[in-house]
């Protein structure tokens, strides 16, 4: 009997040993977690909290979808299909928060997690450095940008820009005093 | 040659003392100096230099010191010359997206401003090549004059070239006098001081990357970035050849290349290849990644990959 019970207590030890020696390792946290530096949403000057004017009373809460004519004019939203607008993204209750698909509230300054909702792809990339710019130290702290910082998010298509000059054509190159130049 | 040795050497040559001896030999040096190097602003200290990697520490400083205060005499403002090492366990890799890049040209001209090109004559390190959808990554339809008032333009994609940094180089192989090599952690490194300007890197080099100083280089005395390194962005003589070196002067003290940091679409990637959890490994391991001409076994430290 007694000898069955040390058996049977060292088969537990020998069991249990394993979760002492690895013990499971922590998620990853969220580069908002590791405390990387996320810059802050680029608001329009004054827009922000937008509870400065949708605050129930002197803007009163409509959810019907339609075109805006009073504010927010300028936004031309093109981004992904017809039905989508305004509080599919933007928390009708908080104007100062969004909201995920589950209805969770979260801040402006997360806002990736709204993204990556659908561009999963992404966000799994921007986490690790491949999408997205990183500006500081290539083996120390580095500077990450919101998805915002570079996509409007109502009309994502990184915008185009003018390039700087061409290089000089060699049949432009002249002489001048002092040498070939 | 007999005949030679007899000719009687013409009297006004004839050295009356040591004293005098000395003094046309001295003469003789810097009169050949002048001759082999074309010009007459080599110091005797700069024509009896060494080559850098076998200078000794002493030697390092005096080199440092001389150059600095003629750097300090050029555009009157303090120039410093670092010669940082290389950094134990790294070896540099880059990555390019070709699926984001949009030939911008930001790269471009932050790199000739943090590495000290010379403005006129025009030189960059970086070529922005516009190529065809349709084609692919064919050089035969390459065009870098490419101006549109935006970019990118429809049914074109851009691939930036550069120092590929390669494994095997072709350059340091033809350099006849060794004044170009292979820095331990991956960055091939050019000693302006030693290299003779005879070209064989630029024919050797299948990427177009070196760039030669036909002309004496002219910075502005305000355009010049002030901190420089030996191997890297300090300004150049006329005569030699220069290259990208991954900022060097940048990158030894943990800092990203200056193209890295001025890219608006994040394309470019920068890391250590021994580090698992650099974005440059992660890329290796996630993305569909090829080298430029990686036929010719030239084996580059330099990726191009696909992000989407």
């Amino acid at each position: 009997m007694n000898t069955r019970l040390i058996r049977f207590a060292g088969l537990l030890l020998l069991l249990a040993l394993p979760s002492f020696t690895n013990p499971p390792e922590p998620k990853p946290p969220s580069p908002a977690q590791e405390g990387l530096q996320v810059p802050g949403p680029p608001f329009t000057e004054g827009i922000f909290p937008c509870t400065g004017c949708h605050d129930g009373k002197a803007v009163k809460l409509n959810v019907k979808r339609r075109v805006l004519t009073d504010m927010h004019t300028d936004i031309d939203l093109h981004h992904g299909p017809e039905s989508r607008w305004c509080l599919d993204c933007h928390d009708a209750q908080n104007r100062d928060r969004l909201h995920l698909a589950s209805g969770e509230k979260i801040e402006f300054t997360v806002s990736y997690l709204l993204c990556g909702q659908c561009h999963g792809d992404k966000l799994r990339d921007w986490k690790v450095g491949i999408h997205g710019k990183r500006t500081g130290s290539w083996n120390g702290a580095k500077q990450y940008l919101l998805c915002v910082n570079c996509h409007n998010p109502h009309s994502p298509h990184f915008a185009p820009l003018k390039p700087l000059p061409p290089p000089t054509r060699p049949d432009q190159i002249q002489l001048r005093k002092g040498g070939a130049r | 040659m007999t005949d030679l040795n007899r000719t009687p050497a013409p009297e006004g040559c004839e050295p009356s003392n040591d004293f005098g001896r000395r003094a046309f030999l001295g003469t003789a040096v810097a009169a050949v100096a002048t001759a082999l190097t074309g010009c007459g602003k080599l110091s005797k200290e700069e024509f009896l230099q060494h080559n850098f990697k076998e200078l000794s520490k002493d030697e390092v400083l005096t080199v440092i010191a001389r150059l600095e205060k003629e750097y300090k005499a050029k555009y009157g403002k303090d120039v410093k010359v670092a010669t940082t090492g290389p950094l134990p366990g790294v070896i540099f890799g880059y990555a390019l997206d070709l699926s984001r890049c949009i030939g911008c040209r930001r790269c471009v001209h932050a790199c000739v401003k943090e590495n000290n090109q010379s403005r006129d004559p025009e030189i960059q390190w970086i070529r922005v090549l516009e190529l065809d959808k349709e084609e692919g990554v064919n050089l035969q339809h390459a065009e870098q004059y490419y101006n549109p008032a935006e970019v990118p333009r429809e049914g074109h994609f851009y691939m930036p070239v550069q120092c590929q940094q390669c494994k095997k180089p072709p350059c340091v192989k033809v350099c006849p006098v060794g004044a170009t090599w292979r820095e331990k952690d991956g960055i091939t490194v050019v000693d302006y001081n030693w290299c003779i300007g005879c070209r064989y890197c630029m024919a050797a080099c299948p990427y177009g990357a070196r760039h030669f100083n036909w002309g004496e280089p002219h910075i502005d005395a305000k355009d010049v970035n002030p901190d420089t390194h030996y191997l890297g962005n300090r300004p150049r003589p006329k005569g030699v050849v220069e290259k990208c070196t991954f900022c060097v002067q940048r990158t030894r003290k943990g800092l990203y290349p200056a193209c890295v940091e001025i890219c608006p679409t994040g394309s470019r990637k920068f890391g250590n290849l021994l580090d698992k959890t650099s974005e440059i490994r992660q890329i290796l391991e996630s993305k569909r990644v090829f080298k430029l001409k990686e036929e010719l076994n030239t084996q580059p430290n330099f990726f191009y990959f696909y992000g989407v």
